[in-house]
């Protein structure tokens, strides 16, 4: 690949590490435990690294799909092709694929399993809301993913996650049907005991995963906000831009009152009523810390 | 509708509720003195014409069944690009536009048309125009809840204005909480 204007960011190469080590750490905590149990180990493994692998190979084409999104040429989107085109040259990077998603929430993604497979893509709500200094702001945060190679290490770092998902599943079968006929002596029942203990074990071990999983996609948000920022030279655009999405004004619809599928909005009474659930762990800095970020650089840059 | 009733894939028809129109009044007193915006003097019912359900399938019999009076000549019944029935009524007294868009309401509900209803729409214009632009208050009759809808254009919203427009009538209105549900209508014929 070759080397982009976006800086390295070095508090995120750190941040990486040290996730990366504490993830490595725990893949032992497990493979070891499960190794004292005599469980089939190769099958688990196998089974876990197929998933993952296929994850990190296919993220572009998962992360298109659950955004109904579709890749489109220059003449489709005119706007949007200018715009990458104009930030790539800025940046020295190889141009993305151009994808679009039809959502009127306003959004935008970038994902690929490297720079070279990498594809970019914005709402059709978010394209609409945003002016093109704006959308340009949006689309240099998620170039910086990009060029961090952010998929790579977030599927590295959910993988961990679902490995410890799948051994505390396999685990409470066993413990389930630990007595497997025969006898019941004292050694069944230590292992009954023992692969309840592997269950418990492995439930927290998701938890301290997906939590530093979290706090790393935080973080890198952050990082990217920073590089997105500073390659377009306006914190303060992707600010505003941040603002108009992020806000209370990303949630008003566009879709038409009378075209809502959802029939909750017409005929019925919701199906299930009732607040959504807050999130707990969030994947996304809070916007005050973004904004509190974006606003320091610009101070940086133009004061 | 309960959990029993989403299992088994069971819908029940909601009757529209019709009373919280009557807070309507002092809303637009507040919208006066707020952010000098006063009634256009129209509003609108809009509903889904249907096939089937009713013997009423007409306009005639509609207008016939709202029983307006004729003479004054202030409601007039028009069909949207999308298939939906508009009753637009036009009353400068908006006291008098809030009662009639509320007999309408309970007119088509007793003849069994409630389910069709789909919601009533106010029109509000500066005072002095310019100004910042004309707002539609939105009332979903299914929610017994007010959104502010103020297009720009024919698919732009002046979303900065609807959210003021929500801080002032927070306490006179019941709006609607969930921001999601304030869905536009674009090309509406209430102006």
């Amino acid at each position: 690949m070759a080397k982009t204007k976006i800086d390295t960011d070095h508090k995120l190469n750190v941040r990486m590490f040290i996730t990366g080590a504490a993830l490595v750490a725990l893949y032992a905590i497990i493979v070891s435990v499960m190794l004292s149990l005599g469980v089939s180990t190769v099958l688990v493994i196998v089974i876990a690294a197929a998933l993952i692998f296929s994850q990190y190979y296919f993220s572009d084409k998962i992360a298109m799909f659950s955004m109904q999104a579709h890749e489109v040429t220059p003449q489709q989107e005119p706007r949007l092709h200018e715009i990458v085109d104009r930030l790539c040259l800025l940046a020295d990077m190889k141009k993305p694929r151009v994808g679009i998603s039809e959502l009127d929430m306003p959004n935008a993604f970038a994902t690929g399993r490297s720079p070279n497979h990498a594809v970019i893509c914005a709402t059709r709500g978010l394209m609409q809301r945003l002016n093109d200094e704006e959308l340009e702001a949006v689309l240099a945060h998620e170039l910086s993913h990009v060029a961090h190679r952010d998929v790579a290490i977030m599927t590295i770092a959910s993988g961990v996650g679902m490995l410890a998902g799948l051994v505390s599943r396999i685990a409470m079968f066993g413990a389930m049907f630990g007595g497997r006929g025969g006898g019941r002596g004292r050694g069944d029942q230590n292992i009954v005991l023992l692969e309840m203990v592997t269950m418990l074990v492995s439930i927290v071990i998701y938890v301290i995963a997906y939590l530093l999983t979290m706090a790393l996609s935080r973080y890198r948000e952050l990082a990217a906000d920073r590089s997105g920022a500073i390659l377009i030279g306006k914190p303060s655009v992707l600010a505003a831009a941040l603002v108009h999405i992020t806000g209370d004004i990303g949630k008003i619809p566009r879709t038409d009152l009378r075209k809502s599928e959802g029939m909750n909005a017409f005929f019925f009474a919701p199906a299930l009523a009732g607040g959504t659930a807050a999130t707990l762990f969030s994947s996304h800095p809070s916007l005050e810390k973004r904004l509190d970020q974006l606003n320091k650089l610009e101070k940086e840059l133009n004061g | 509708m309960g959990l029993r009733d989403a299992l088994f894939g069971r819908t029940k028809q909601v009757a529209p509720n019709l009373d919280n129109l009557f807070a309507l009044p002092t809303a637009a007193l507040t919208l006066e003195s707020e952010l000098d915006l006063v009634s256009s003097g129209q509003a609108g019912l809009c509903f889904k014409g249907g096939s089937g359900e009713s013997t009423i399938t007409t306009d005639d019999d509609i207008m016939q069944l709202l029983n307006f009076d004729e003479t004054t000549n202030k409601v007039t019944l028009t069909t949207d690009d999308l298939g939906f029935e508009w009753l637009v009524v036009t009353d400068p007294d908006f006291e008098a536009l809030v009662t009639r868009v509320h007999a309408a309401n309970t007119s088509m509900v007793e003849h069994g048309l409630g389910p069709r209803l789909l919601c009533a729409v106010f029109g509000f214009v500066p005072k002095t125009p310019p100004g910042e632009g004309s707002v539609r208050m939105v009332y979903l009759l299914k929610q017994g809840t007010f959104y502010p809808f103020a297009p720009t254009g024919s698919s732009q919203r002046n979303n900065e204005l609807e959210l003021r427009v929500k801080s002032f009538l927070g306490t006179d209105l019941p709006i609607e909480k969930d921001l999601s549900r304030w869905m536009a209508l674009w090309n509406l014929p209430v102006k």
